[in-house]
Formats: structure tokens, sequence, C-alpha cells
């Protein structure tokens, strides 16, 4: 365009700031704070200035910079994990198993707290593997997940609270029941393409939410559920004391209460759920269904004209992804021993589709590590406690441009052909 | 009996009429062609035949079953298949899988046989990775089998998605401008893997095209289209020197 | 009877001045869509920043400092049009036009980044809690009294239905007049050949987006005024009605923008009326999935045809 390439690039960086100005003089610069008197500024230019000569030097230094391309940089799975993920996962899943246990011995690895974390990253990893179901094998963008999780939560809060029905109890139901929400509100949305799917699921996401905030009489409104008991082994309850008549687990193997072991009681109930959650899609994917979902991603048309009816493809789908966030939520609930609505907001889904979209649509691994790093990094980081949203919100939009396919793309694996 | 039957399928769009007054049939085991200007409908006729669009008017049947109106997905399981102009492959699954996904109606989908490996299931599967091996020889692809499909050469895209449509073991097959892109070596081939699956699989081929050498060597019988309206039908022969379709394509002597 | 008609009446009022408001953001989501297919998730933060930069403006003028309603209104607005223009301008630079042409999924995950992104900026930088706006516009319009009830429309009501309907006519001879607005159709026919013909089609693009978050900026300065408070969760709910609206009314249609928020903002004061309140958010978005599943083209949109 330009003669001069430096007066371009210099006139392009003068524009940049200006605009950088205009964003942050008032948004940045000027923070309204109350006051006896009303309003007033609580006056913030360096922040102003800094951000605007920053936009300045990037962009008068773009032409002379260059960008590795993240999009080829890769953690390619290694060759023997494509094609046999099953003694991976096993080996993995037994460190995971031992860990707590060593912990005790070498404290250095970790205590109670990390133990806690460990939990909730493990119902994460849950909730990224089932939405990878919908979002990453079949396609479907889904920003409601969060129902799924909340319905599994109340379900088993509810029939622990009015039948008395034990936490084993209760997980199959709550994941059948989730499951069939799953296939009515995918009915609706059978027919729907990328955008407006994604907003339909939006709003039952936020439907649900509301029914259980105002519905008092069944779901005690925003007071949520309280008094959720924790999961039981064979009947013994895990608590330091054992309600009247019960035994606790401790006494039935014969050692004295520690505290810890609550937690990692809870802790291995966790891992379990997530080993049988990577066993039954780890087999799903290789299965007819499996590959159907994937086709259906790929091309929805094409499925069609195969004879695949893309109906059923869809709610298998969305049941099965509900049905792992079924699950999750009760864990969740008995974790946790109280619910209310507000947990299950659609930040939630955002949260954990922004799981699915880093580590790779299609990617076990991806999601797991995600969803690990997502649960666990903010915890290391807990001064930044307040940024965390805006991080996410940020890395979510750079993954996008620098890399869609993810942490970890998937890589298909090689079939052998027969004779 | 013959194997398709169209008698006055009509196609409108709002007010737009794209397709009125087609008739043609076509016999079991024949090579039929549509030809005619770009904008005459061609794919308009094939996408009400398969089910993607449905028809304003008129009536399809298949094996003597209307099937005019149903959807593409029930169509296909009645043994109508067909191709895209633009290529339809499972683009990130590798060659070998989109012929097993191709599979899908035919194989044990039932959800616990699967998820705890059942014998019957395991055959099932073996099978397919043997019917999939046997369409990529075919169609001379087996040395990129796990290949990306997304990552093949388009003439391999296109033998590809005709294998493809082949493993569902079709009565009918509908190839959307199969020559398109192909050099005359590879139409060629193509004119002779078309043959062989009518001769050897038993398979009546309906296609559009504008390659006319194509057409005229492979076709038994032509029906011309202009403007959404029927201008000749018949053998190449009789195509070939109908007054009608020599303006269509040339304009005014 | 007596009371029944005044009430409905008043309903009215404050249903199609809900509805204005719906409307003025769901223009912006319907030009979007109409052009570039893609629904821009981060419009109802643009709203959001809208109302705060109006806040900040009137804070910085000093409301006791005497000057006329009308001009430091007016100033507002002008002012917050002028950021958030800057805000929409930027965000389709930096987030949307790097991804268009990929696959469906990608520009859609990163709008949604982008909107959590722009409200948790807001509550970062500015405060998460409410903030009051003064009550510049008070009073009442006209008043009518009835036996039983008076019938009355206020004061900010009645500048928002003003100012919308001005708008929406500007705006419409805009784009139907103008050699822009000309460009702006053209894109959302066929963009491939509107490009061919020498159209820069980043500008009408880009034109859009501003457009879009200039009439949000209106439309959050006057809500901010109308309501009297303002923090930075008002884009999520409100930008998921007016898209709703917008759908009502046949997505990439403006007068359908128009016609579906004020079908949207009555049918929810009505509801509110009839419902216990809490429900009312349930009420607009199982409207949302009705729509999208009975008659996704909405009332004044064209049916679609898929593409083989």
């Amino acid at each position: 365009m330009s003669a001069n390439p430096n007066t371009s690039s210099l006139k392009d960086a003068a524009i940049a700031a200006v605009v950088t100005a205009v964003l942050t003089v008032p948004m940045l610069g000027l923070k309204l704070t109350p006051a006896p008197e009303g309003l007033v500024f609580d006056k913030h230019f360096l922040l102003v200035a800094f951000a605007v000569l920053a936009v300045f030097v990037v962009q008068l230094a773009k032409p002379y910079i260059r960008l590795p391309k993240f999009g080829g940089v890769g953690l390619r799975t290694p060759e023997s994990f494509v094609q046999h993920p099953g003694r991976w996962w096993a080996i993995a899943i037994g460190l995971a198993a031992v860990w707590p246990f060593a912990t005790q011995v070498l404290p250095f690895l970790g205590g109670r707290g990390e133990i806690d974390i460990a939990t909730a990253a493990l119902t994460y990893v849950m909730l990224g593997l089932g939405l990878n179901i919908v979002v990453g094998f079949a396609g479907l963008l889904d920003l409601g997940y969060v129902a799924f999780y909340a319905i599994g939560a109340y379900t088993y809060a509810l029939l622990s609270l009015y039948f008395g029905l034990s936490f084993w109890e209760c997980l199959p139901i709550a994941g059948l029941l989730a499951g069939t929400f799953g296939i009515l509100l995918g009915f609706p949305v059978l027919r729907l393409r990328g955008d407006y799917l994604a907003i339909v699921t939006l709003g039952f996401g936020e439907i649900i939410r509301l029914v259980l905030n105002n519905w008092d009489s069944l779901t005690h409104g925003p007071d949520g559920i309280g008094n959720i008991p924790k999961p039981g082994l064979f009947g013994h309850e895990i608590g330091r004391r054992a309600a009247e008549g019960g035994t606790t687990l401790w006494d039935a193997l014969g050692i004295p209460f520690d505290g810890a072991y609550p937690v990692i009681f809870l802790y291995l109930v966790a891992l379990a759920l997530v080993a049988a959650s990577l066993f039954v899609i780890n087999r799903l994917i290789r299965m007819p269904v499996g590959r159907a979902w994937e086709a259906l991603r790929e091309d929805e048309i094409a499925c069609r004209s195969l004879g695949l009816n893309p109906t059923v493809i869809k709610l298998t789908a969305f049941a099965l992804g509900a049905t792992f966030a079924g699950f999750a939520g009760s864990f969740y609930a008995a974790r946790l021993g109280s619910i209310n609505p507000e947990s299950f907001v659609f930040i939630e889904s955002a949260t954990i589709l922004a799981i699915v979209v880093l580590g790779g649509m299609g990617s076990q691994l991806g999601v797991i590590l995600a969803a690990l790093a997502l649960t666990i990094l903010p915890e290391l980081a807990r001064g930044f406690s307040e940024y965390r949203m805006l991080v996410f919100g940020l890395v979510m939009v750079l993954m996008m441009i620098w890399r869609p396919q993810g942490l970890v793309p998937v890589t298909r694996p090689r079939l052998e052909l027969p004779e | 009996m013959s194997l398709l039957e169209v008698s006055g399928l009509q196609m409108r769009f709002g007010g737009l009429v794209a397709v009125d007054g087609i008739n043609f049939t076509v016999q079991p085991r024949q090579i039929y062609a549509v030809i005619g200007p770009n904008g005459a409908g061609k794919t308009t006729v094939f996408n009400c035949v398969s089910g993607f669009y449905r028809p304003s008017a008129g009536s399809i049947h298949l094996e003597g079953q209307e099937i005019a109106g149903q959807s593409g997905h029930r169509i296909a399981r009645r043994g109508l298949v067909r191709t895209f102009q633009n290529i339809r492959l499972f683009r990130s699954m590798t060659a070998v899988e989109n012929l097993l996904v191709a599979q899908h109606t035919k194989l044990e989908t039932g959800l616990l046989k699967g998820l705890f490996s059942v014998p019957a299931y395991r055959a099932a599967e073996k099978h397919a990775l043997e019917r999939a091996a046997y369409w990529l020889d075919r169609v001379g692809l087996r040395s990129l089998a796990n290949r990306e499909a997304g990552n093949l050469s388009y003439g391999q895209q296109r033998r590809l998605e005709i294998a493809r449509c082949m493993i569902t073991e079709p009565k009918l097959l509908l190839l959307d401008e199969p020559a398109a892109g192909l050099n005359p070596q590879e139409t060629r081939e193509l004119d002779h893997l078309i043959r062989d699956l009518r001769d050897q699989h038993d398979v009546a081929v309906l296609l559009i095209e504008h390659d006319m050498s194509l057409v005229m060597e492979i076709s038994e019988r032509i029906l011309v289209m202009e403007y959404g309206r029927p201008i000749a039908e018949g053998t190449p022969e009789e195509i070939r020197h109908d007054p009608r379709v020599i303006k269509a394509y040339l304009g005014e002597a | 009877m007596s009371d029944f008609f005044p009430q409905f009446l008043q309903q009215v009022i404050n249903g199609l001045s809900l509805g204005a408001i719906y409307a003025l953001i769901a223009i912006g989501y319907t030009m979007v869509y109409g052009i570039i297919g893609m629904i821009n998730f981060a419009h109802g933060e643009i709203y959001m920043i809208g109302a705060y930069v109006g806040l900040i403006t009137l804070t910085a003028i000093g409301t006791a400092a005497g000057y006329p309603v009308w001009l430091m209104v007016s100033v507002a607005v002008v002012l917050a049009v002028l950021v958030t223009c800057a805000y929409g301008w930027t965000i389709e630079r930096i987030a949307y036009r790097p991804l268009r042409g990929g696959p469906r999924l990608v520009p859609l995950i990163s709008a949604i980044g982008m909107s959590i992104f722009l409200q948790n900026y807001v509550v970062i930088f500015q405060n998460s809690r409410d903030l009051p706006v003064p009550d510049l516009i008070s009073g009442m319009l006209f008043t009518i009294d009835f036996p039983v009830f008076t019938v009355g429309m206020s004061n900010s009501r009645a500048l928002i239905l003003f100012v919308t309907v001005a708008l929406m006519i500007a705006l419409t001879l805009y784009i139907g007049r103008s050699r822009m607005g000309r460009a702006c159709r053209a894109c959302s026919q066929d963009m491939g050949m509107a490009s061919l013909l020498g159209i820069d089609i980043n500008k009408v693009i880009a034109l859009t987006f501003v457009l879009g978050a200039a009439l949000a900026a209106v439309g959050g300065v006057l809500i901010g005024l109308s309501i009297g408070k303002i923090n930075p969760f008002i884009g999520f709910v409100v930008g998921v009605k007016a898209f709703t609206a917008a759908v009502l009314g046949g997505i990439g249609s403006i007068p359908g923008a128009m016609l579906g928020g004020a079908l949207l903002g009555m049918t929810e004061t009505f509801a509110s009326a009839y419902l216990p309140t809490e429900y009312k958010d349930v009420v607009a978005f199982s409207l949302l999935v009705l729509i999208l599943l009975f008659r996704p083209t909405g009332l004044l949109g064209r049916p679609d045809v898929e593409k083989v």
C-alpha cells in the first residue's frame, strides 16, 4: 500500500494506539467507585498509558517479529499410545491410585489439601470426557451441559433426602435420569445447526437452573439441599463416627481413624469413576456408534446419504454425554455434602467447554490434561483468583486463533487390513 | 420391473420452479446419464431422487415403492446411494474408517455387545475390515488405507467416495459429475470402473456428467435437461442428432 | 373489566419500551448473523460496556453541574457510542476476522471466550457491584387516570421508544438507500460475489459490527438511566433475550429485529404479570427454544434451503 514500509507501520501503530486509548481511557482509566457523595473516579491512567504504549510498540515491531506458529508445534501422542491406549491408561490410573497412599508415607508428595484438589480435578475430568463425546466426537456444540451435572447432583441429593438411598444406589439412577434428560433435550435440537444448537442448549441450561432455583417445594430453591451423605463402602461409613446403628469403614478394617482417610476414599471413588468412564468411552469410539459420531461431525449430509440416521446418532451422543455428567454430578453432591443452584451456572458449562476445546476436541488425553490444568493451575495461583475467568476467556480466544485443534490433536489409530 | 421410475417430478423453491415435468426410467444394471447446460436442474433432480429435497410434485418409485419425499437416509437404506459434486468424504477420518462408517447399517451396533467385545461383535468388525480391504484394493487405494481422507489427492478422493457408496451394496448408484477435475487418463479409468461396477456388482448407475465423450461412451440412455425441463430422452445416437439438444448446447445454428 | 383495560394498557406500554431495548440490541445480532452467519456472543457485553461508558461520562460531567439534561444525556450517548464502536471494531478485528472461513465451531468458541473476557474485564477494572445511575430523566410523560388504576408512561420509557423508532428509521433508510447500505445487503446475500464485484467485504463486516455496537450502546445508556443501576452482568441475559428477539423476527432481517423485540418485550411483560417474576427469564428462554424448534426462520425471515 504505502511506498515506505516504515511510515505505514508507524501509521498503523498510531491508529492502534489511538484505538487502545479510546478503549481503555474510560473503562480502565476511570474506575467508578461509590462514595458518600455519589460516584467518584479511581484514576488509573498509568495503566492506560502502559496499554497504549504496549500496543504502539507491538504494532511497530510486528513486521520484524516472526511469531512461532503454534499451529505446527505439537504434543504428538506417541505411536504406542495411539494404538493401545488401554495399557497406558491402566498404568496411569494405577499410579494415580497409589499416590494418596504414598503421600502418607512420603509427605512431600502431597497432603490432604492436594488430594482434595485432585478429587475436584477428577470431577472435571469426568465432565470433560463426557462433553467431549458431544462436542469433540459428534461436533454438537452443547452450551448447557451443566444442566445434566445439576440433574445428577440433585437426583442424589433428593433421593437420599426423601428415600434414604445410598450413594451407590443413586449413582446409576442419576446417570440414567441425566441420560434421559439428554434425550429429551436432544430431541428439539436435532435439526439445528451449529450456532442455533449452541444457543438453544444454553437456553436449556438456564431454564433448568432457573427451575431448580424457583421450585422451592421440590428443590428448596436458592437454599439448596444440605446434609448429603458421603459415599460408603459395603454399608460402612467413612466419617469419624458412624450414625446410630452404623459402622465405620475404619472400624471394619480395624484401623484408627485419620482425617486424611475420608479424603483419600473420596479420591479413590472419583478415580474409579474416571477409570470406568475412560474404559467405556475408549470402547465406544472404536465401535460403530463412535465412528458414527465422528462421521456426523465431519459431514451430516454424507451420513444421510449412506443410510445413517442423524437423529439417532445425535441422541446417543447427547444421552451418553449427559449420563457421564449425571455421574459426575452425584459424586459432586456427595463430596461437597450440600448443593444449590448457584453451582450450576452457565460459567460452568463454559469452563467445561473450555476444557474440551483446549484439550483438543476428540482427544481423550488432551481433555484430561486440560481438565487437570484448568483445575489445578488456579489453585497454585491463589493470589490471582479474581483474574481466573478473565484468563479463561482470553485463553479460549487465543487457542482458537493460534491452535484450534487443541493441545493434543487427535491422531487416528492405524487399522491393520487383513490378507 | 424397472428399478427407478420418475414421473412428473417438479421442484419449486418459493416462486421459482427449478425443475418441472421430469420423467425417466432406469432399469436394473443400466447406465443412465442426465446431461444439460449448467443450471439445468440436474443436481436438483438428484437431490429429489436421493431424498435431500422433498419434491413439490410428482412421484419417484424405487423397485415399485414410492420414495418421493422420504428422508435421505431411509432411501439410502433401500439401496440408493449417491456421490456429491463437491466430494463429501469424512475428511479427518482415514480412508478405511470412511469405509467402515459406510457399513454402519449392516454392522452389529448393540452397545453392550460392543462394550464387552462379544465374539459376534468381533466377527462383525473383522468382516467389515475385510470388506473395506476388498474395496480399497478395487479402487487402488489399499496403500493409503490409513491416510486421512482429506489428505488424499482429488482423483483418489473421488475413487474413495465411489468405493464408499459401493460398500453399502446398493442397487442404484447416483454419480454427480464423477469425471469433474479428472484428466483423460483418469477419466478412462473411471469409465472402466463404472462398467465393472455394473457388470460385477449388479448395480445400476445414474450419472450427471459434462464430459460428453464419457457420456456417449458409457451410457445406454440419456436424458437432456435445460432450464429445469426435459428436452430430449433416448439413446446416445438419438441424442447426438437431436436438433433441440444441439441448439441447447451450441445455440442457434 | 374496569381495571382490566388500564392494566392491559400499562402492560402494553411497559412491554413496548422493554421491547425497544431488545430491538436495539437485536439489530446487532441480526446484522452480524445475516452477513457472516455467526452469533456474536460478545454483543451483550458491548451493550453493557455502553451502559458503563454512559455512566462514566455522566459522572465525569458531574450531574450537579447544572447543564441541561438533554445535553448531558446526548454527550453520554455520543461518547458511549464512540467507545463501543471502538470495542466492536476491535473485537471483530482481533477475535473474529482471523477465524473467518474456518470450521463453524471455532469462531463461536472465540466469541464465547470474548464474552467471558469482556464481562470479567469490567468486573475487575470497574466494579462488580451495582452502580447507581443518576435519575436524570424523571417524571411522567403522561398519565391517564382510570377509576381504579392510573396508566402512565414515564419520560424515560418514552425516550427509549422515541429514540428506538428514530434509529430504526434512520438505519433502514441508510441500509436501503446509501452505497454502503447496498454493499451490506449485497454481502448478506452472497459474500463471494460481492467481493468479486469489488466490494471491500472487510469494511462491510467491520461496519456491521460498528453499527450494531452503536445501537447497543444507545440502548445501554438509556436503560441505565431508566432502571437506575448497572452491573457487569446485565449483558448476558439481555444478550440472550435480544438474540431471541432477533430469531423471532427472522434472523438477518432488520425489521424482523424490531418486530421480534416488540413481541418479546410484550410477551415477557405480560408473562411476568401472571407468573412469579423469577420465571420471566424462563419465558424468554422457552420462547427461544420454541421458535427455533418450530419456525427457525422467524416471522419475517426467508426459509433456508439446505445446499447439498
